[in-house]
């Protein structure tokens, strides 16, 4: 299909591009310290949902909108999905990363019990590829100290998290294989699967 | 419910495998922490992980753990861990980790004394931090690959040089040797309940797992798989390498 040249870049447009792009980037580069602070934030925010103790399902809501600010849920969802990703439609994409957003939410928001009366600490940052990778330690009510380990980059235009491990557990590989099963099951049908990723969590 | 039986070339493999770690230590092999999934015995694992699944079910979901005194639960977590201390010490020697011998070794004598027996955990009180290995970690320091994996029966996941490791460490515990008949069983029957109290606790994140996934041996499977390459990883301080979901 051939697509219509315009002849004259629209002068407006291309200075209102050009201005809402510098924008949406950082002004500067990402340090070490904006990282750290930042799930130093995300940390006191989840501890002020789990203090005020609402019922579990207003909790839930409550985690799901953090982890709406806080993480990039289109690029954790792009991963989870995998190669199968590649043949979706814009449309059974952006609805997948909906579904996927609070069926993450749901799934890890379940197990707030555990971290009533503990505490989340944040221990060092070390430069990776498109971030930064924060280390913390979870303290939990007669457990043993869980290492958690948050990873964050300002790659989507702002500061957000994009990967979490546990113990060496990484959320988005486990979630993937989770996903490609649930995918296997619908004989690698997307919409049904999304579907089915809604009634999960 | 019927047990399943393990796949005869398990057992085969695990003496095969004890044999030539010896060898290796000699030689010195390179630690190699694969990243793949290596399970050719998928299809007979599945039966297994349909038997444990069952066997999880069956339990009354957590109840033992809220039906037990919590300050029982510890004492029976410390006398446990006191009693295994030993061989973690003797693990440590054969890794060459000196300070963790000397961790196992104080934290031994110090719970066993003042912490009447290893019932109060008094090293702790102390700041001595804990330490825990296996002869499953001996193997991997010795550079023995990780081998197939294994879901065995009540155990779990597991990989055959995990398998060989707990069947040496379970002949192998120095106090055994040195106890007595009834004292002898000490050490495994606290170790057993330990295991089932910590179990019960953990029911709801188990049976999450289990009953929450469209392929819960997949999950099961990976999630072991991590978590332990992760915890023998830890001792080389190797810094993790990332993949970067933004470059794809």
């Amino acid at each position: 299909m051939m697509i219509p040249m315009p002849s004259k870049i629209d002068r407006r447009l291309f200075v209102g591009g050009v201005v809402s792009l510098a924008f949406a980037r950082p002004a500067a580069a990402l340090t070490q310290g904006d990282a750290t602070a930042f799930i130093k934030r995300l940390i006191a925010d989840i501890y002020k949902v789990i203090d005020a103790g609402g019922s579990e399902p207003a909790m839930i809501r409550q985690f799901e909108a953090l982890f709406g600010r806080y993480a990039d849920v289109e690029i954790m969802a792009q991963y989870a999905l995998g190669v199968d990703g590649r043949s979706a439609s814009a449309a059974q994409k952006s609805a997948f990363s909906a579904a996927f957003g609070s069926y993450i939410a749901q799934k890890y928001g379940k197990r707030f019990r555990q971290f009533i009366g503990g505490r989340i600490e944040v221990e060092g940052a070390r430069k990776i590829k498109p971030g930064f990778e924060i280390k913390t330690t979870a303290y939990l009510k007669g457990e043993n100290p869980i290492e958690v380990i948050f990873l964050v980059s300002d790659k989507s235009g702002e500061l957000q998290f994009f990967n979490m491990f546990l113990e060496g557990v990484n959320l988005l590989l486990t979630e993937r294989s989770e996903i490609g099963s649930m995918l296997d099951r619908r004989g690698g049908d997307l919409t049904e699967t999304t579907q089915d990723l809604k009634n999960a969590g | 419910m019927s047990m399943p039986t393990l796949p005869k070339p398990i057992f085969r493999s695990v003496i095969g495998l004890v044999l030539v770690a010896g060898l290796a230590a000699c030689s010195g092999a390179a630690r190699v922490q694969p990243t793949g999934i290596n399970d050719p015995h998928e299809q007979s694992n599945r039966k297994v992980h349909a038997f444990n699944k069952k066997l999880a079910g069956s339990g009354n979901g957590g109840g033992i753990a809220k039906a037990v005194p919590v300050e029982f639960q510890t004492v029976i977590h410390n006398i446990s861990e006191n009693l295994s201390m030993p061989q973690v010490a003797v693990n440590s020697v054969l890794q060459g980790d000196v300070p963790g011998f000397t961790l196992a070794s104080t934290r031994f004598l110090v719970n066993s004394v003042l912490g009447m027996g290893g019932i109060i955990d008094a090293a702790s009180e102390f700041k001595v931090p804990e330490h825990d290995t296996d002869f499953g970690e001996t193997l991997y320091v010795w550079g023995v690959g990780e081998g197939p994996y294994y879901e065995l029966p009540v155990i779990g996941p597991s990989t055959r040089r995990d398998v060989a490791g707990k069947v040496v460490d379970l002949f192998t515990n120095p106090l055994s040797y040195r106890l007595e008949s009834p004292d002898s069983y000490v050490a495994p029957v606290t170790g057993f309940a330990d295991r089932v109290f910590k179990n019960s606790r953990r029911s709801e994140v188990i049976s999450d797992v289990l009953d929450g996934s469209a392929d819960s041996y997949a999950q099961a499977r990976l999630i072991y798989l991590q978590k332990r390459r992760y915890e023998l990883s830890q001792r080389t301080g190797a810094p993790a390498v990332y993949d970067d979901p933004y470059a794809q």
